[in-house]
């Protein structure tokens, strides 16, 4: 048996167009409006597609990209040693540092010889492209884990977060060593 | 005329001003809502609960905006427009009856605030005086975006009253009379006169959908050809009275829909729960009844505006003139036949 090209339709919905003249049932449009009627009020009834935000948040995908988080390991000490390769990645030129030599009693706040005393990233300017994530050869900066998107502010200023808000809290740090255990 | 019945009546038409400003600022609420709805969104939640604080915010809203006045030879008319507008909606109310009568404190208190013969014609009268506040303000708002829409709602509001009138003239042939109330009594017991007059009360709703100037019918401010029609220019309370006399016109108009064709205050076992329970509670029943019909006609005009879109101009006046006034005259002829072959 074969088929002609005519009569395959892989969706199901393939309609033959026509172009006959309406009826005069048809053309009143009456019947046309009662059926759009059903349609709507079916709609009037069905489960609402809105996520309320501030109360219900969209469930992240694995990979989602959003605020950083300089990560810190199963000691609680940072990881970042304040190379410069991300900012030296960074196409938006989001990212300063400033570098700083860890002095002696500071073992358990800084996982190497060197840190970043300042770390800023302007969100304004950042593009969420991860590229200062792949450059990082500590482990340090991610763009998944904090699960979170850059908030609203009202100033520019507001927008350039330092260590404060992109270090990884402490208690996060300690949940994560207690799961490794 | 005693000083009890001037302030029963006083009350009355107070309670009725009320009713109709809280229904036509709560049907703000309801079309945003019912729209939402239809669509699958929530719409307003935040301002109180479900967004019922929605109008007030929006109310305090239009009265502290600036006040725009387009540089215009026509100021007093500019604002005489909205005033216009917004008071035809309000004075069509008073021939309306709310509902039979009440019995307080041994006085028989009728619901409406004024029984008149000629109830139907005042409401056609007042109706179309109701499309000089839209040609007043579009033509004094020195734009021709607003002129056009002017224009085009005079026209189109000219031509369904035409249909109006004529399908509303079926429906008299058989009543006999101009009163509402006359009306409303005689559809008391489920003879209500959408069951006698299908035809007619389908040219009445279309019309209805056209006098009010609401989609599919809303030429007049179709934002894609004529930004904001007629109240382009018009900002604050001004704007807020253009869009409150649109609300308050569809509750009248509803109403009249209702009291026209679905009995009005009549339900069904009125008699029996008038005999039963008294006649205060029988006719309150009435008035939530009458209501109850009202609402679902102002769902009817939101459900129908986010179904229909909305008409071209030609079609518009194809419909109107070649459509519905020739079935209105076929109405009347096949009623008349009717009343002289059955009476």
């Amino acid at each position: 048996m074969s088929t002609s090209i005519q009569s395959i339709s892989l969706s199901g919905k393939k309609k033959q167009v026509s172009n006959k003249e309406m009826t005069f049932l048809e053309r009143m449009y009456l019947i046309a409006i009662f059926k759009g009627l059903w349609i709507t009020i079916k709609h009037f009834f069905k489960k609402k597609a809105t996520i309320h935000y501030p109360e219900q948040v969209r469930e992240f995908s694995p990979v989602y990209r959003g605020q950083h988080m300089l990560k810190r390991d199963e000691q609680g000490r940072e990881n970042c040693t304040a190379c410069g390769l991300c900012a030296l990645s960074c196409p938006a030129e989001a990212i300063t540092m400033k570098a700083e030599e860890r002095k002696k009693g500071e073992e358990h706040l800084y996982r190497e010889e060197k840190y970043a005393s300042i770390y800023e990233i302007n969100m304004l300017r950042c593009i969420f492209c991860g590229l200062c994530e792949e450059a990082c050869p500590k482990d340090a900066i991610y763009l998944t884990i904090s699960k979170e998107l850059v908030p609203a502010q009202y100033n520019r200023e507001d927008f350039i977060f330092g260590k404060d808000k992109l270090v990884m809290p402490l208690e996060m740090a300690m949940a994560n060593t207690k799961k490794l255990n | 005329m005693d000083s009890a019945f001037i302030i029963e009546k006083s009350i009355f038409i107070v309670v009725i001003f009320a009713v109709t400003m809280v229904m036509a600022m709560y049907s703000t609420w309801a079309e945003r809502k019912v729209a939402a709805y239809l669509q699958d969104r929530v719409g307003p939640n935040r301002a109180g609960w479900g967004g019922l604080l929605q109008p007030l915010a929006d109310g305090m809203k239009l009265f502290a905006k600036e006040e725009f006045e387009p540089n215009t030879k026509n100021r007093f008319l500019f604002f005489v427009g909205p005033a216009v507008a917004m008071s035809t909606a309000l004075m069509t109310s008073a021939v309306i009856p709310w509902g039979d009568r009440l019995e307080i404190f041994g006085r028989t208190v009728i619901l409406q605030a004024t029984d008149t013969d000629s109830a139907i014609l005042y409401i056609f009268a007042v109706v179309s005086l109701g499309v000089y506040g839209i040609m007043i303000g579009g033509w004094a708002s020195n734009n021709k975006f607003s002129l056009m829409g002017a224009v085009r709602a005079a026209s189109q509001m000219v031509s369904y009253e035409i249909a109006m009138g004529l399908s509303i003239i079926a429906l008299l042939m058989m009543t006999g009379t101009l009163s509402l109330k006359e009306i409303s009594v005689q559809q008391h017991g489920m003879h209500w006169n959408v069951f006698y007059q299908p035809l007619s009360f389908l040219i009445f709703l279309i019309c209805a959908f056209a006098e009010t100037n609401r989609t599919p019918f809303d030429l007049a401010e179709c934002e894609s050809e004529l930004i904001g029609g007629y109240h382009t220019e018009y900002s604050s309370m001004k704007m807020g009275f253009y869009l409150f006399a649109e609300y308050a016109n569809m509750f009248i108009s509803a109403t009249i829909i209702s009291v026209l064709f679905f009995g009005g205050y009549n339900y069904p076992g009125m008699s029996w729960a008038i005999e039963n329970w008294g006649v205060n509670i029988g006719n309150v029943i009435g008035i939530f009844a009458l209501f109850a019909k009202l609402c679902f006609f102002i769902f009817f005009f939101m459900w129908i505006r986010w179904t229909i879109p909305r008409f071209r101009y030609d079609q518009l006046m194809n419909l109107g003139w070649r459509i519905l006034i020739p079935l209105s005259i076929v109405n009347i002829i096949i009623t008349g036949i009717c009343i002289l072959a059955f009476k």
